[in-house]
């Protein structure tokens, strides 16, 4: 992660797919797990850990997304609307049958899953801007049935509580015990997202976002891979939103409209398209950017705002950041965060001597 | 289950009302189709472009105190400006990139919209007044508030222009040429830059003046971008390309809007108003994923 190689010295194919291309990979990614895992929540205070409860549940949703739109070129507009099926079924599964978080967050995860795999099914006859078009379709269906229909809503506030998890026997009451809790979800979900882009269905995903048709003479199941990343990016929104649920006490449709699902994909693209690091940074990002526009409109927004202004301006000055950086991005940099932590790698790489 | 009795003056009713707000989404859908045509990008700030147009001339009209016909020239003047520089500054280096990179510029550039238009003329909900009276209009069977029906027409009679602007004019073939091939139209002698930065303009005049008689109906504040979600299933079903589609998708979204909210929400409780054009745009892209008028791409996987 941090190191410096001297030059070039792969020789097969295995060692320049491995996960770890220099053992000294393995003590920074150590040095990064042991940091994020012991260090944050034993000096961090409690506030900040609850940001960082956010941004964890935020990488997760924003890594299926990447292998959806980041992998597979397939865009979606409805991530947020995965998100809430996962987060209600395991919100019914948790009050209605008391079942653990152990059954729950992954049920939810495949009940996402199932419905994500059938708004891919028109992905096979439309593409580009209309598949766009049609997950937007299927985030507002489904934000719409949830609320109208009572036996999904739970009531009419369209709100069911939720205890937070049990894990042997210990309530997660306390944001530190959920933080490592959340962080246990996020390292399956990197580390499986690390393995999936490497393996067969992930070479057949990029292999479809870079030339569909070329993918289709080389016998890869377009269909079949297609729904597959549907499924596999769902899965992944729907364990993020029964986290979410499980995090904020509640299920509601509310936090999982349409701006969440753009959220994320303004994670994916900020972060980098197609790039497991990237999802990462995005969602750091992005999760920071409104926190930091209120810190320094706080701060320093007093010189130019009154204090009611301030507090009007401070949500739409976040969404003017918001919709800049993610233009900004585009135009000056379409490959994101991810591209400029390699520049300076790169620039390091040969530091001081760049010429 | 008990479904309202059927009468005829209430479907009736609700028949003009879907009418005459289909015809409002078929004019804020023009704006959309032109910028398609032109230069085949996708503008998810449709809304936005409504709603700052109704924000410019609202502002001029109530804060200012201008009168109505020069705070809707400013309106207009100012998306034309807009246009003009957004194309410039967000849309032109985006030019042959992946369409993900266009949908998500203009996602992004409607955030900016929706923070700038409250920051710059506050949260609370401006009036426009358009000098045509309160007095709704009888029309024999049924009656129409003025606005509606003002807006009914203009929005026909810039349908028409546009539909006579794209099949007779020099500059209006010269569009469609550059939205057939940039190449072919280059080297043919079009400027091509020059008819984007037109397009989008163009766009910036139709979504003006959309947003000002959409805002005289509604009341201007940041709701009136909701209009944006309305206008996908309007193109979808009408055609991308088309402005008769448009003009047919407008209608058919408009009454079906109009139809079901009258006849379900009592069942349902409430919001099939913004249900059941997306029910329509799906059941469409099924089918026929060009829509009723669109150019139809032909490409096998």
């Amino acid at each position: 992660m941090f190191h410096r190689e001297a030059g070039v010295f792969k020789t097969s194919y295995g060692a320049d797919m491995a996960l770890y291309p220099l053992p000294i990979a393995k003590w920074a990614v150590a040095a990064v797990a042991g940091l994020f895992i012991v260090i944050a929540p034993l000096f961090c205070s409690e506030y900040i850990v609850s940001v960082l409860n956010l941004i964890l549940i935020a990488i997760v949703g924003a890594l299926g997304l990447n292998i959806l739109v980041g992998y597979t070129g397939q865009i979606s507009i409805g991530a947020g609307a995965f998100m809430s099926v996962g987060a209600y079924t395991a919100a019914h599964l948790v009050v209605s049958l008391g079942l653990p978080f152990w059954i729950t967050i992954p049920l939810g995860g495949v009940a996402a899953a199932a419905i994500g795999a059938v708004v891919g099914i028109p992905s096979l006859r439309i593409k580009g801007i209309y598949l766009a078009i049609a997950t937007l379709a299927a985030q507002l269906i489904i934000e719409w049935t949830i609320n109208h229909v009572p036996w999904i809503s739970g009531g009419t506030q369209a709100t069911i509580t939720v205890e937070r998890p049990f894990v042997f026997g210990v309530k997660l009451a306390h944001e530190r015990q959920i933080y490592l809790f959340l962080m246990a979800f996020v390292v399956i979900a990197v580390v499986a997202t690390l393995n999936l882009v490497r393996s067969r269905i992930g070479r057949a995903f990029i292999a479809i976002r870079d030339q569909d048709i070329a993918a289709e003479i080389i016998g890869i199941n377009i269909f079949k891979y297609k729904l597959y990343a549907f499924a596999i990016s769902s899965f992944y929104a729907g364990v993020a939103g029964a986290l979410e649920s499980y995090y904020l006490g509640i299920a509601n449709y509310e936090q999982f409209q349409i701006d969440v699902s753009i959220d994320y994909l303004a994670m994916v693209i900020i972060g980098g398209l197609g790039s497991v690091l990237g999802s990462v940074l995005g969602a750091i990002f992005v999760t920071l950017l409104p926190t930091a526009t209120r810190w320094f409109l706080e701060t320093f927004g007093g010189a130019f705002f009154s204090y009611s202004d301030l507090l009007s301006v401070i949500p739409n000055l976040r969404l003017i950041i918001f919709g800049g950086l993610i233009i900004f991005f585009l135009v000056v940099e379409p490959e994101g965060l991810n591209r400029l932590w390699r520049n300076i790698r790169n620039y390091f790489r040969v530091w001081p001597f760049s010429y | 289950m008990q479904l309202p009795e059927f009468e005829w003056g209430f479907t009736l009713a609700l028949l003009t009302n879907g009418v005459m707000i289909g015809l409002m989404y078929a004019l804020i859908a023009l704006g959309f189709v032109l910028i398609y045509k032109a230069t085949d990008a996708i503008n998810f700030a449709q809304g936005e472009f409504v709603m700052f147009a109704g924000f410019i001339a609202a502002a001029m009209a109530s804060t200012v105190g201008l009168p109505f016909w020069v705070s809707a020239l400013i309106g207009i003047v100012g998306m034309v400006a807009l246009g003009f520089g957004l194309e410039r500054v967000v849309l032109r280096p985006l030019i042959g990139r992946p369409v993900i990179a266009v949908v998500m510029a203009t996602i992004g550039l409607a955030a900016v919209l929706r923070g700038v238009s409250v920051v710059l003329f506050g949260a609370s909900t401006l009036a426009i007044t358009m000098p045509v009276g309160d007095e709704p209009i009888n029309l024999g069977l049924v009656s129409v508030p003025p606005v509606q029906l003002v807006g009914a027409l203009v929005s026909i009679a810039f349908l028409g222009i546009f539909t006579w602007f794209f099949l007779k004019s020099r500059t209006g073939i010269a569009m469609r040429a550059v939205a057939d091939s940039q190449q072919v139209a280059m080297a043919m002698g079009i400027n091509v830059r020059r008819y984007f930065a037109l397009a989008w303009a163009m766009a910036g005049v139709v979504s003006a003046i959309g947003g000002i008689i959409w805002g005289a109906m509604l009341g201007v504040d940041n709701q009136l971008a909701l209009v944006g979600l309305k206008v996908f299933p309007v193109v979808i079903l009408g055609g991308l390309d088309s402005v008769m589609g448009a003009v047919v998708g407008g209608l058919v979204i408009g009454i079906v809007e109009s139809l079901t909210s009258g006849y379900f929400d009592p069942i349902v409780g409430g919001g099939t108003k913004d249900f059941a054009p997306y029910v329509v745009m799906i059941i469409v892209l099924m089918i026929r994923p060009e829509g009723l008028f669109g150019r139809r791409l032909i490409e096998r996987v």
